[in-house]
């Protein structure tokens, strides 16, 4: 099949995913470095919270989403072996997204929108800078659209036959993010945007939260998913096995889906406006919601279990010297899974309802969330980039020392960067601030592990150029006359031949996460309505 | 007659619930999944029933529960309420002789800017916005919540160890949020007295 289109969508994609990472990528060194005072000259709040707001709006909204797209149409297309549907739908949600990402950009930059990345109600931003993220969000709605419709028209072609697991995740995140973005929505369309516009007077900031919260975490599993899928569908066969369980990766990914969502109240822990029994209620989900990574974890290194003994590893811990170590691949899964065991560690903390009271809102939660996301998740999104980039090139990538050089050092940067980080979080540092300020004796505690996060952010800005300038001279490089690398997906051990429907469509599930959205946010929501609540007019900031 | 149709709608409905569920089970079982794998899902179930144990626990047997009044306020009115007035605010003693603090968030400090607590006594804070999103964490202690506009943030804590401690706003409130703080003196038991301007207050309140 020639995929010609496909590919140059899927490319297109993630130039644009790509981009907005390096960029991002430049701002978070220059605030690690405002932010320790170390350079006086450099320090201004104005330009550090324009910059933090711009930073997290790239890599939280933009990175993610693109990259998401273009992934999931050439894996939809290439494990469905059929061609995308209604290829100029594609487009047209590519230019949208596009085009909300620079409406949302020119605020950002000018200052006129430094909310951060999570709005603020009712401090206000730039009406322009709400209309850029919806224009982003609903471009990714074609995106979900296309994808149902693909999943169905195989599954009517193919009755009673699996859908290939790739596809399978890939739906599963779409709904997933169907789902997700109606909060967020909400809260831009019927408070941000109509305060901006001066419909409205007042916003009730509770109310506000509550919405934000109903996306806020089902989103972290929106970016986590593509890397779960190369755990399951790449890894196993680039470390030369077999996938231990692929019945057990579609019930991990249906848990994740369905539990991802109900269960954002984690983030309000700490909020006046819901009561402590909702917190509660969405604390268990989120200890629930633990179950399909630990699954993750267990069918991924068996996975690579079975590769390392085929490869003639011996005893119990033999197997893992014999995996093939300079694999981008590989290497990958390996340091993910690692910063995801030290990340879990520290997210039990905050999802644990009462402990999470020592760490909210202190430097402690970047420190997780960028070892967790910029961590584990976006070092699958490099192993997907170089997995794909001769594929969707046919031209051998430039250099695979070069590349796993590029991800040993995103792994000790970060660990660089983060540590410390975490260090600061115990030591009472708020998260928010653009330079310390404080006069008092706690904060001279926390110099030395700023000066370390220096050093840490320069680490992952180098290693962030040495990836962007693989790919670039990749696409620069002539075409070989025989090149035709092809995606590879991984086969189980046991081939599935059939599966119970359940384990194969989504409808009962869809069913299933409307009665639990009911149940965790019907009443959370509706309360404002009830309530004697007081709005608060729009501030600058 | 009606009565009659609605109970045999329920009986058609639990009839069709218990097919689905035995279906879905029968068909579940259909499911290869290692053994090995499903001694690792009970273990991981395990570790999860336990972490949530615990938390369920605490919350309704020890009380552990983080700051969920929901207690609205009109924000933009502070000063004419009568709790948060500006001559209200700061620590003072109920009548039962309980210690609550009432404290104002505003851009960009707390107020009153600073406070003196007992050590080792509980302490009701109760926290308003005056104006947009706060926070407020005094580092070492377990003294922190949100602090949302149109909402009364309370908490209730005690300080284990006195000594000079900062206050600070941790959510990002506006460009000038780095200097938003104030300081709360933390002073041994038998060394606090209770303000004199409470016991004024009280006075004029009972006359």
């Amino acid at each position: 099949m020639d995929d010609a289109t496909e590919r140059k969508l899927t490319l297109s994609h993630l130039w644009v995913a790509f981009g907005a990472f390096i960029l991002a990528c430049f701002m978070g060194e220059y605030q690690v470095l405002e932010r320790s005072g170390l350079i006086s000259a450099l320090d201004s709040p104005t330009v550090y919270f324009a910059s933090v707001s711009t930073h997290g709006v790239l890599m939280g909204f933009v990175l993610t989403t693109f990259f998401i797209m273009g992934f999931g149409y050439y894996t939809a297309t290439t494990s469905l072996k059929m061609p995308v549907w209604n290829l100029k739908l594609a487009w047209v949600g590519f230019w949208i997204s596009l085009l909300g990402t620079v409406m949302a950009a020119v605020p950002l930059l000018t200052g006129k929108a430094s909310v951060l990345y999570t709005f603020y109600l009712p401090i206000q931003a730039h009406v322009a800078f709400y209309f850029g993220a919806v224009l982003l969000v609903v471009g990714s709605w074609l995106w979900c659209g296309i994808m149902l419709v693909m999943f169905s028209q195989w599954k009517k072609s193919h009755p009673k036959q699996p859908v290939p697991l790739a596809m399978f995740a890939t739906t599963a995140n779409a709904l997933l993010w169907l789902w997700t973005s109606v909060g967020v929505a909400l809260e831009v369309l019927f408070q941000a945007i109509p305060l901006a516009l001066g419909w409205i007077d007042t916003v009730d900031a509770g109310l506000a939260r509550t919405l934000f919260a109903w996306t806020l975490h089902p989103i972290v599993y929106f970016w986590l998913i593509p890397a779960y899928i190369a755990f399951y569908v790449f890894v196993p066969k680039q470390a030369g096995g077999f996938l231990f369980s692929d019945e057990v990766a579609r019930a991990a990914f249906i848990v994740l889906v369905v539990f991802g969502l109900p269960i954002g109240f984690h983030h309000l822990y700490m909020d006046p406006e819901q009561a402590s029994g909702w917190k509660l209620l969405h604390g268990i989900g989120t200890f629930v919601v633990s179950l399909p990574t630990l699954v993750t974890g267990f069918t991924v290194i068996a996975s690579l279990e079975i590769a390392g003994r085929l490869r003639g590893g011996k005893g119990l811990f033999g197997w893992i010297g014999t995996l093939p170590w300079t694999n981008t691949m590989v290497l990958s899964v390996i340091l993910s899974l690692l910063m995801l065991i030290l990340g879990g560690f520290g997210g039990i903390i905050n999802a644990s309802y009462a402990m999470n009271a020592m760490i909210h809102n202190t430097a402690w939660v970047p420190g997780h969330f960028h070892l967790i996301f910029a961590g584990t998740t976006v070092i699958m999104y490099f192993a997907i980039a170089y997995y794909l980039w001769p594929v969707l090139l046919r031209k051998p990538l430039f250099s695979n020392s070069m590349a796993l050089i590029q991800l040993w050092t995103w792994f000790i940067g970060m660990g660089i960067l983060t540590t410390p980080w975490h260090v600061l979080g115990l030591l009472g540092q708020p998260r928010r601030i653009s330079t310390v300020v404080y006069n008092t004796l706690l904060t001279l505690a926390w110099k030395p592990y700023e000066l370390a996060m220096i050093f840490g952010g320069l680490i992952l800005l180098g290693s962030a150029c040495l990836f962007i300038y693989n790919l670039v001279k990749t696409q620069l490089n002539p075409a070989p006359a025989e090149f035709n690398q092809q995606i590879e997906y991984a086969d189980p051990i046991h081939p599935v031949e059939s599966i119970p429907e359940y384990l194969n469509d989504f409808k009962l599930w869809n069913r299933v996460i409307a009665v639990l959205m009911a149940i965790s946010f019907g009443v959370p929501i509706l309360q404002f309505f009830f309530m004697d609540t007081f709005g608060s007019p729009a501030w600058g900031y | 007659m009606q009565i009659d149709s609605i109970v045999q709608r329920c009986h058609d409905l639990a009839g069709k619930t218990v097919d689905f569920l035995q279906d879905f089970i029968a068909q579940m079982r259909t499911v290869h999944v290692d053994s090995l794998e499903q001694k690792w899902i009970k273990i991981a179930l395990l570790i999860i029933g336990l972490l949530v144990g615990i938390i369920t626990i605490d919350a309704f047997f020890h009380g552990v529960n983080p700051p969920s009044k929901v207690e609205t306020i009109d924000s933009a009115r502070l000063h004419l309420s009568k709790e948060f007035a500006e001559s209200n605010l700061g620590v003072q003693l109920d009548d039962k002789g309980a210690i609550v603090v009432r404290m104002v968030a505003g851009r960009y400090s707390f107020f009153p800017k600073h406070i003196s607590v007992p050590a080792e006594t509980k302490l009701t804070f109760r926290w308003v916005s005056m104006d947009v999103l706060h926070g407020v964490h005094i580092p070492m202690t377990n003294m922190s919540t949100m602090i949302v506009p149109g909402y009364v943030a309370e908490i209730t804590t005690s300080f284990p160890k006195p000594g000079e401690y900062p206050v600070l706003c941790n959510e990002y409130c506006g460009l000038g949020h780095n200097h938003m703080w104030s300081n709360i003196s933390v002073i041994a038991k038998e060394d606090w007295q209770a303000p004199t301007h409470t016991i004024a207050n009280k006075e004029a309140n009972n006359g």
